[in-house]
């Protein structure tokens, strides 16, 4: 009972999902003030999401069964990786040992998600947009594994309490050398595994029109729109977990949330989109050559 | 008003048709859209893929190659979808009624929801279509 309620409800589905989408309101109106404009309301996401539930869904003729399935597939992994923070975050004993790695695999799901419906829509602008979200994952799986390499080297361990514990013993793994530059790196790969501007390659609409998301209509781009409202709001509490986790009191985790959210947003507002291959170039490049020396320097034990 | 019909009415999604307009009317609609105007603040965006499109913004005289196009257009729009003639060359051909390559006029083709003349219209005057149509829809029974 308790688990169906932590996985539909509180942590879960309900929660992130309501979390996730004040968060896309929140990126919209920062967007926008940035812009100098006013921004839409606050409730504007869910007034989308309702619309496109009660629009009609069109399947392409050429489409296979997984174009039905996939954006089912993406909301269930992020929904799942939701309730395993938020558990976590609530009360550490709930963790068990190798639930790190159980979230490392589970954030690429939802981008598999896209690519397998963009695949099976048999549209050639998704198909393009499928194979550069499929480039960008080889391209910061890399890096972002290796910043999380730097977090279980200096924990030694490989479970979310550990690690929660060990910053409070020790500090914030931001605060030492080999965590900032991990920090950096996951929060580039983060920004990438969001989607957001200068990796939003696989969707950019001036190139390729909606890219990966092209051929979806109503509930099933509602429920891809979910999965990215949802992303938008594990993404932040993970690194908070593995970076900044000192203190996840709910008010110092709110204070955190908004302050890297808005770093992340403005990060979008001030950068042009990238070619796939100045991408990859960059992921496999500089940023593989930071998550190496913080590796580097977790090990001399700075 | 239940609240399906307001959440239509408050995240319309426009997707800009070009259906062989001269290209001022499609600098206008690209200047409706620009922080100046903000329709954001409406919930209105623009889509790229007409299945993400709940109106279609329609420019220009349909000539025989384009009528076919806007047509599969609005076949390829997920219900219900509505139609904003921009222009008075969407609205009735405006001078190439005569014309040898124009078969007919927009609204013979796909139904038209709202009509915005002018040559072309400003954005202020796009906007005031929007608020008709919102008013429109939100009056009517069959959507």
């Amino acid at each position: 009972m308790k688990l169906v309620f932590n996985y539909l409800i509180f942590p879960g589905f309900l929660f992130s999902a309501v979390v996730g989408l004040i968060s896309g309101w929140f990126d919209r109106k920062l967007t926008a003030r940035i812009q100098w404009r006013r921004g839409p309301v606050w409730y504007q996401n869910f007034l989308d999401l309702i619309k496109l539930f009660s629009k009609e869904i069109i399947i392409p003729t050429e489409a296979k069964f997984t174009f039905f399935i996939s954006p089912f597939v993406g909301v269930c992994a992020s929904v799942i990786v939701a309730t395993m923070l938020g558990r976590v975050l609530v009360n550490p004993s709930e963790s068990f040992i190798g639930d790190l790695i159980v979230l490392v695999y589970l954030l690429v799901i939802p981008a598999i998600a896209f690519i397998l419906g963009a695949s099976s829509s048999g549209n050639p602008l998704a198909s393009v947009g499928a194979s550069r979200e499929m480039k960008l994952i080889l391209g910061y799986e890399l890096p972002f594994i290796l910043s999380i390499l730097t977090i279980i080297i200096k924990t030694g361990s490989i479970k979310l309490e550990a690690i929660l514990n060990h910053q409070i013993v020790y500090g914030s793994h931001i605060a030492s050398f080999s965590g900032i530059v991990a920090f950096l790196v996951a929060f580039l790969c983060a920004q990438a595994k969001l989607g957001f501007v200068p990796f939003d390659i696989s969707e950019a609409e001036q190139e390729i029109m909606a890219g990966t998301l092209i051929e979806y209509s109503g509930p099933l781009l509602a429920l891809f729109k979910l999965t990215k409202a949802i992303l938008l709001y594990i993404m932040p509490i993970f690194l908070i977990v593995l970076f900044i986790g000192k203190d996840t009191s709910l008010k110092f985790l709110f204070l955190k949330y908004i302050g890297l959210i808005t770093l992340i947003i403005l990060l979008k507002n001030t950068n042009p989109r990238l070619k796939i291959e100045q991408a990859i170039k960059f992921f496999w490049g500089p940023v593989s050559f930071l998550a190496a020396v913080s590796v580097i320097l977790a090990l001399l034990g700075w | 008003m239940n609240l399906k019909l307001k959440a239509l009415t408050k995240s319309i999604w426009v997707f800009h048709a070009a259906c062989s307009p001269c290209n001022n009317c499609d600098i206008e609609v690209l200047d409706l859209l620009t922080p100046r105007y903000d329709v954001e603040r409406f919930g209105i965006i623009l889509a790229g893929s007409v299945r993400h499109a709940d109106a279609l913004l329609v420019t220009g005289v349909p000539n025989y190659k384009t009528a076919q196009r806007i047509k599969k257009l609005y076949e390829q729009a997920p219900k219900p979808c509505f139609v904003i003639a921009v222009g008075s060359c969407a609205c009735g051909r405006n001078m190439f009624r005569e014309s040898y390559n124009s078969p007919c006029n927009l609204d013979e083709i796909i139904p038209v929801d709202i009509y915005i003349s002018g040559c072309p219209p400003k954005p202020e005057a796009m906007i005031a279509g929007i608020v008709k149509l919102i008013k429109k829809v939100g009056s009517s029974k069959g959507y």
